[in-house]
């Protein structure tokens, strides 16, 4: 079928021819494009960034007092109420650690979600793939999740805890939060163009989903069997009890990381794929 | 290589419009229309129910490259969404365009600013919006400063700018870029005679540099200096590609009859003018006929015609006069005379008609065009068209006549020379 592309001679950028035709159905990803614009991914994840902290007198602390304080309150109900048992990791460390990748992720689906709604005026204006806008919303949430690390680092030291050797693989599980968050990203930050509900739901789903994730228990000791596959099928399950297992030694995920990494690579490529599909209208419809 | 930049065959862009003019929907609105579809079906007709229409129809031109082209309509004409689709903003419904070169889009000036940035962070974010590399506006950040003016104030957040600044900054930026071709939307529209000067400059150089430009705009005199040739865009189609002269006096005089008079059809007035609602203006002379030509001799005869849908307070109605150049030769409004002003401070709801007279011996021979505004005094501009109705003044009889030879500018008046010799 027909579609907008970037055709050929990847040497000469200025020689390339650009069709433009009504495109139908499914359109290629159109991933070259994305990496000629990549600097731009960098100059609005920067933008976020700043415009975040600027006028602020706490700046970059405010990336860490907001995981604090769920800690707490995570840690006064689940702890202090529930009772839920921790496989011997104090209670702050623990739910502390789930934080950071949910955080990332939590924060993904809304800063994504709002994403192309806020930058409505480039969209109108100004060609440049589109997918750039959600990604760079989610990379923003790195720069919180590195500051958050370095504190849960201190915090390990504190209570003389020192790291797994299964560790090697945190970066796997960091690399699997960042693809579940970017693919439910995509998704949301679509589907928010053309249904505006979207934005009204998240933040209840948003609380409902953390309750779903072993945050602030674990999994084991809390999901029974007859559920544990339904259960798995909540990628951010296999993320949080990984990256906590890699760090901390905590239970580890089991089969349903498999589960999980599927799930999440699936909502991805198709949040892609969706995203693109959407494309052509966005300009109309923002 | 092939020397074209630009080529548009057949072109199309359909908006949809109507009942549902709200963008985007909920969830409820899908859902309760799928619920209603097989009610809508029996009822009559499968398929939506909101009707389409046709923003660009049929649109095929070439440009090679080099060339600084204008395009000029009307608004609503097409010629924003033109842009829109080469800029690859949004997506042609029909049709094909074919681009050789990297393409610099000015849409808008300043997009992506961000008011908490500072100038000089929202150089480098606008810059890489635009489409500039990192290295690039490394390279040209002195010369982007020095040309908008704003030195003193790079490292203040934009919130805190005038709009002067503002502009001149994004204007800085963007005129920095350096695609091969250019797309420039009626930026030119905002900001002062300073501002708009050193845009135009700016764009001279860019087109004498030999990038394609294509030039939207309203003003026709920017467009006769930069451009050498015009399409001309209505009501999606176009109607004409010429050298710019021939094309802006077409689009100057298009859409009048040759009778001197011009009327407005209700779908033509914005529901926002209300309640002034034009009917008609109209050109006569002394003998009271319509005409479309008048003698520099002789006074002419301008009649607005219009109905009032309910009263008025301080409303002033009047003409521009406009050489087919866009030069402003004047404005007058029909209570510019205290007389008429304290007469008619209110008007009450009716039909009326506002009627001036241009005095003989006043204007020049060539073709002028009459804009009309119906406003209140820094409250509300109810209606406004600056291209409204063309006339031709005949020289025939007019001072120097008897040499033949044409005289530059609008206006030649009869003056009353005296010649005396003084004693030696």
């Amino acid at each position: 079928m027909a579609q907008t592309t970037l055709s050929t001679r990847p040497s000469r950028p200025d020689e390339d021819v650009i069709i433009l035709r009504p495109s139908r159905g499914w359109t290629a990803l159109n991933l070259r494009d994305l990496w000629y614009y990549r600097e731009l991914i960098y100059f609005l994840t920067w933008r976020d960034v700043i415009v975040r902290y600027k006028q602020t007198v706490l700046g970059a602390a405010w990336a860490v007092l907001q995981p604090l304080v769920n800690m707490v309150v995570l840690s006064v109900i689940f702890g202090t109420f529930a009772r839920l048992p921790t496989d011997g990791i104090p209670r702050p460390i623990f739910t502390f650690a789930a934080l950071l990748p949910w955080g990332l992720f939590s924060k993904a689906l809304s800063d994504a979600g709002r994403s192309m709604l806020s930058n409505r005026s480039m969209i109108t204006k100004v060609y440049f793939p589109r997918l750039i806008i959600p990604l760079s919303s989610v990379l923003g949430g790195v720069v919180d999740f590195a500051i958050q690390f370095l504190i849960l680092l201190g915090m390990m030291f504190y209570f003389r805890i020192a790291p797994t050797p299964a560790v090697w693989t945190l970066p796997f599980f960091v690399l699997l939060a960042l693809i579940t968050a970017l693919g439910f990203g995509l998704w949301l930050s679509a589907l928010n163009v053309l249904y505006r509900d979207v934005g009204y739901i998240l933040p209840f789903l948003t609380q409902l989903w953390m309750l779903l994730t072993p945050v602030a228990y674990s999994a084991a000791n809390v999901v029974p069997e007859e559920w544990a596959l339904l259960y798995a099928l909540n990628p951010m399950v296999g993320v949080v009890e990984g990256f906590r297992w890699a760090l901390l030694g905590t239970q580890p995920p089991g089969p349903m990381l498999i589960v999980s990494t599927v799930i999440s690579i699936l909502i991805l490529i198709s949040g892609m794929y969706y995203f693109r599909r959407m494309e052509r209208t966005f300009a109309d419809m923002v | 290589m092939s020397d074209i930049a630009v080529r548009v065959e057949n072109l199309g862009k359909q908006y949809r419009i109507g009942a549902q003019v709200e963008r985007y929907r909920t969830l409820r609105d899908s859902i309760t229309e799928a619920v209603k579809w097989p009610l809508n079906a029996l009822r009559g007709g499968l398929g939506r129910r909101s009707e389409y229409f046709w923003a660009l129809e049929d649109i095929s031109f070439e440009v090679k490259k080099g060339q600084v082209i204008g395009i000029i309509g009307r608004n609503g004409a097409g010629k924003s969404t033109l842009l829109k689709i080469l800029s690859r903003v949004t997506e042609p419904s029909a049709g094909y365009a074919e681009i050789h070169g990297r393409v610099g889009s000015l849409l808008e000036v300043g997009t992506g600013f961000h008011p908490e940035l500072t100038g000089r962070e929202n150089i480098a974010l606008n810059g890489a919006i635009l489409g500039m590399k990192r290295a690039e506006i490394q390279r040209k950040f002195d010369e982007i400063i020095a040309f908008s003016g704003v030195e003193k104030f790079i490292d203040t957040p934009v919130k805190r700018y005038s709009s002067g600044m503002y502009l001149r900054l994004a204007f800085a930026v963007a005129a920095h870029m350096e695609p091969e071709i250019l797309v420039v939307d009626e930026v030119l529209a905002v900001g002062d005679a300073e501002f708009q000067r050193k845009c135009l400059g700016k764009m001279s150089d860019v087109a004498q540099e030999g990038r394609t430009v294509l030039f939207v705009s309203h003003n026709m005199s920017a467009v006769l200096r930069l451009t050498e040739e015009s399409i001309v865009l209505d009501k999606g189609h176009l109607v004409m590609r010429a050298p710019s002269p021939q094309a802006v006096d077409y689009y100057l005089s298009s859409g009048f009859s040759q009778t001197g008079e011009r009327f407005w059809h209700a779908d033509e007035v914005p529901a926002d003018a209300h309640p002034f609602c034009p009917i008609a203006i109209r050109v006569l002379n002394p003998s009271g006929r319509v005409v479309d030509t008048v003698r520099s001799v002789e006074p002419v005869t301008v009649e607005i015609e219009y109905r009032l849908n309910a009263p008025v307070t301080g409303l002033r109605v009047g003409i521009y006069l406009l050489t087919t150049h866009g030069e402003h030769i004047f404005t007058s409004f029909d209570t510019d005379d205290q007389g008429n002003y304290e007469a008619y401070g209110v008007r009450a709801a009716g039909h009326y008609t506002s009627r001036c007279v241009i005095p003989a011996d006043f204007l020049n021979e060539g073709r002028y065009v009459l804009g009309i505004n119906a406003s209140t005094f820094r409250v509300r501009r109810y209606f406004q068209d600056e291209h409204a109705l063309a006339f031709t003044v005949d020289p025939a009889g007019a001072p120097g006549m008897q040499w033949g030879e044409p005289r530059p500018g609008p206006v030649r008046p009869r003056l009353d020379w005296k010649i005396e010799e003084l004693p030696s």
